[in-house]
């Protein structure tokens, strides 16, 4: 009895010994949730002998908060365009250089001189998307390329939308539909945005992020979400449709930003070239099913997501995607009080 | 004598000395880990927001205080009260208390089972009382969410027996709020009023019979009375975290009603208005003081009473 314990210690002992000494560092990722690929993790674990931790996010706001907290530990974050430059400003990403590493000529020219970033001295594109409108086409044949799926909403819908629980995104379908701009401070259109949503509010059934299990379920009959996560709930269920609201809808792109306190610089640069190689963007992008920034990355993606509907947009509602800039602070909290009204 | 008095005297201070230190460690803990964040929300409430989050500090403002309660219209600029703080406080104590007396209503046939069992069984009975805490807070949260969904077990369960053709909606209602905080909250009913009824005389009862009470004389006259304070620290219990839940309210209440945990969650994320969340945090407190000190006042009275 004794010597089997003896044998197990040191079996034990041994694993974790060869744990720590397998890795030759670390490198702490802080991003969006179920976003990144174990398999590519795994990848570059394997070639750099990096150990990687990741912790998630459910929002730009949360991240950004305890960042800016300090003694997070961590040397990655994964922002979004409108939240870049108000990282930037607050001084606290890192000037990485990214346009300066080896794999930077794998990036699409259309992503490197992007509004928040202009010439990419800080970020590397890490996948990009649209909230769009997507139904169960068995509950509901009509048009789904509109704002107005949950907006004013078919009776076959009212009691079964998922909005996607994300203020910039849910405020500025309803501008467009009133035919506003973003940032607008128009009171008169305000107005009219909350009035709608605080009404169109009363036929949804959630505003929550469990669409991948809840949409293919019959839970959620029409979400307003993200693309990706459509893409997946069509691949459980083949009824589901995506639409892209013709009033408009807003694009993101999540871009990879070493922090300028990470402990870890060296590997995040690695990190960083890294997912700008083609083959390992791919990887990204068929785990999360959101499209990446990088050249010839279609090559090594799965057959599926080449002509994937959700990620291709026809040539007709391709103007009606923008990017959303960050407003001024007057701005944001007339929108932030317009959103309290709403899920009061 | 002047010597015994001086000796006891001695004795006594440093006996204070040493209770002084022993309870050190825990007045510190208390000090910086409860007290100490305290006065850094009191502060933070006073001041004047920061673009992204945060506060600037040293700058004064009431305008976190001013927006808990008063609102200035976005589009006409008269000034209000803040409907929509005011509803989502009201939705809170609403479903907190009709949360207790739900809790109370499970809980008290529950704690009187307990209480009759044999003295050996009994520990069974508390001890499975306490099995649901185990489990994080979280994964009971999201197995409930199981149970009632339009596809779990409940709604299939309830087609299989024919009792309804379609399945009822109960994710994302107020109910589902209301199932999940009394499931979640009922051992913190259960457990205290045990703990009186355990003390009670059955004598008193089983006297109340042979005077030719009925069961809901005895219940009314002599048991309620006598669990009294087991009820009330129950109720407290209770009604205190169901006022600040967050994670029931955001999964099973799917995020389109907010109480009040999720409306000073928004001030610190999205909202970026760390002085309102402040200011709302320190007025869930007070909400919750006063409800302490409600229960103390009929403490100290029923107190009076016995003597």
């Amino acid at each position: 009895m004794r010597g089997k314990l003896k044998a197990a210690t040191a079996a034990l002992a041994l694993v974790a010994f060869a744990g720590a000494a397998h890795a030759d560092g670390e490198l702490n990722i802080y991003n969006w949730g179920d976003y990144t690929s174990p398999e590519m993790i795994k990848k570059f674990e394997q070639t750099h002998n990096v150990k990687v931790t990741i912790t998630d996010y459910d929002s730009n706001d949360t991240a950004l908060a305890k960042v800016r907290a300090g003694g997070h530990g961590f040397d990655i974050v994964v922002p979004s365009a409108n939240y870049v430059p108000i990282w930037v400003k607050e001084d606290l990403l890192l000037e990485a250089r990214p346009d300066q590493m080896e794999n930077f000529k794998n990036v699409d020219p259309r992503w490197v001189d992007v509004p928040w970033d202009p010439g990419r001295h800080y970020t590397v594109p890490w996948q990009w998307g649209y909230t769009g409108t997507a139904v169960n086409s068995k509950v509901y044949s009509g048009d789904i390329n509109t704002s107005a799926l949950f907006l004013d909403p078919p009776a076959e819908l009212v009691g079964k939308i998922n909005v996607a629980p994300e203020m910039n995104d849910v405020l500025f379908a309803t501008i467009k539909y009133f035919g506003g701009n973003w940032c607008t401070d128009d009171k008169e259109l305000l107005k009219k945005v909350r009035d709608k949503l605080v009404e169109a509010k009363t036929k949804w059934l959630a505003m929550d992020y469990s669409v991948t299990e809840k949409l293919p379920a019959g839970d959620y009959s029409g979400v307003y979400y993200w693309n990706g996560a459509i893409m997946r709930s069509r691949l459980a269920n083949p009824d589901i449709k995506i639409g892209y609201p013709k009033e408009g809808y807003p694009l993101f792109m999540d871009s990879v930003a070493i922090l300028k306190d990470a402990k870890n610089v060296e590997n995040a640069k690695l990190f960083m070239n890294f997912i700008m190689d083609p083959e390992n963007a791919a990887m990204l992008s068929a785990f999360a099913k959101y499209a990446n920034g990088i050249k010839g990355s279609e090559n090594f993606m799965p057959e599926e997501m080449k002509t994937a509907p959700e990620l291709v947009i026809p040539a007709e509602f391709e103007k009606a995607g923008e990017f959303l800039e960050s407003c001024s602070p007057e701005v944001l909290s007339l929108y932030s009080r317009i959103w309290t009204d709403v899920q009061k | 004598m002047d010597t015994a008095s001086e000796v006891a005297k001695r004795a006594e201070r440093a006996d204070v000395r040493s209770r002084w230190l022993l309870s050190a460690p825990a007045l510190l803990v208390i000090f910086f880990a409860a007290v100490g964040p305290l006065f850094v929300m009191l502060a933070y409430s006073f001041m004047v927001k920061g673009d992204y989050g945060d506060v600037k500090p040293g700058e004064f403002s009431l305008d976190g205080w001013f927006s808990v309660f008063f609102q200035r219209d976005i589009f006409d600029d008269t000034v209000g009260l803040a409907d929509a703080h005011l509803s989502i406080f009201w939705r809170s104590v609403k479903l907190s208390l009709i949360t207790t007396m739900l809790a109370l209503a499970f809980g008290f046939p529950t704690a009187y089972f307990i209480a009759t069992r044999p003295a050996r069984t009994r520990e069974v009975w508390v001890f499975l009382i306490t099995i649901p805490f185990w489990t994080n807070l979280l994964i009971r949260t999201f197995a409930m969410q199981e149970v009632i969904r339009n596809e779990g077990i409940l709604n299939t369960l309830m087609m299989w027996l024919g009792l309804i053709d379609q399945p009822i909606q109960l994710m994302y209602t107020d109910a589902a709020i209301l199932f999940g905080m009394v499931y979640v909250y009922l051992p913190l009913m259960v457990l205290p009023l045990y703990a009186s009824m355990e003390k009670l005389d059955f004598n008193l009862v089983e006297a109340g019979y042979d005077l030719y009470a009925t069961r809901l004389r005895v219940l009314w006259r002599i048991i309620i009375p006598l669990v009294r304070p087991g009820v009330i620290a129950g109720s407290i219990l209770v009604f205190i975290p169901s006022l600040g839940a967050y994670v029931i309210p955001r999964v099973l209440g799917g995020g389109k009603n907010m109480m009040l945990g999720n409306l000073i969650e928004l001030q610190f994320g999205a909202g970026r208005n760390w002085p309102l969340g402040a200011a709302i945090s320190i007025t869930l407190m007070a909400i919750v003081m006063l409800a302490l000190l409600v229960y103390v006042r009929n403490e100290a009275r029923s107190g009076a009473q016995n003597v």
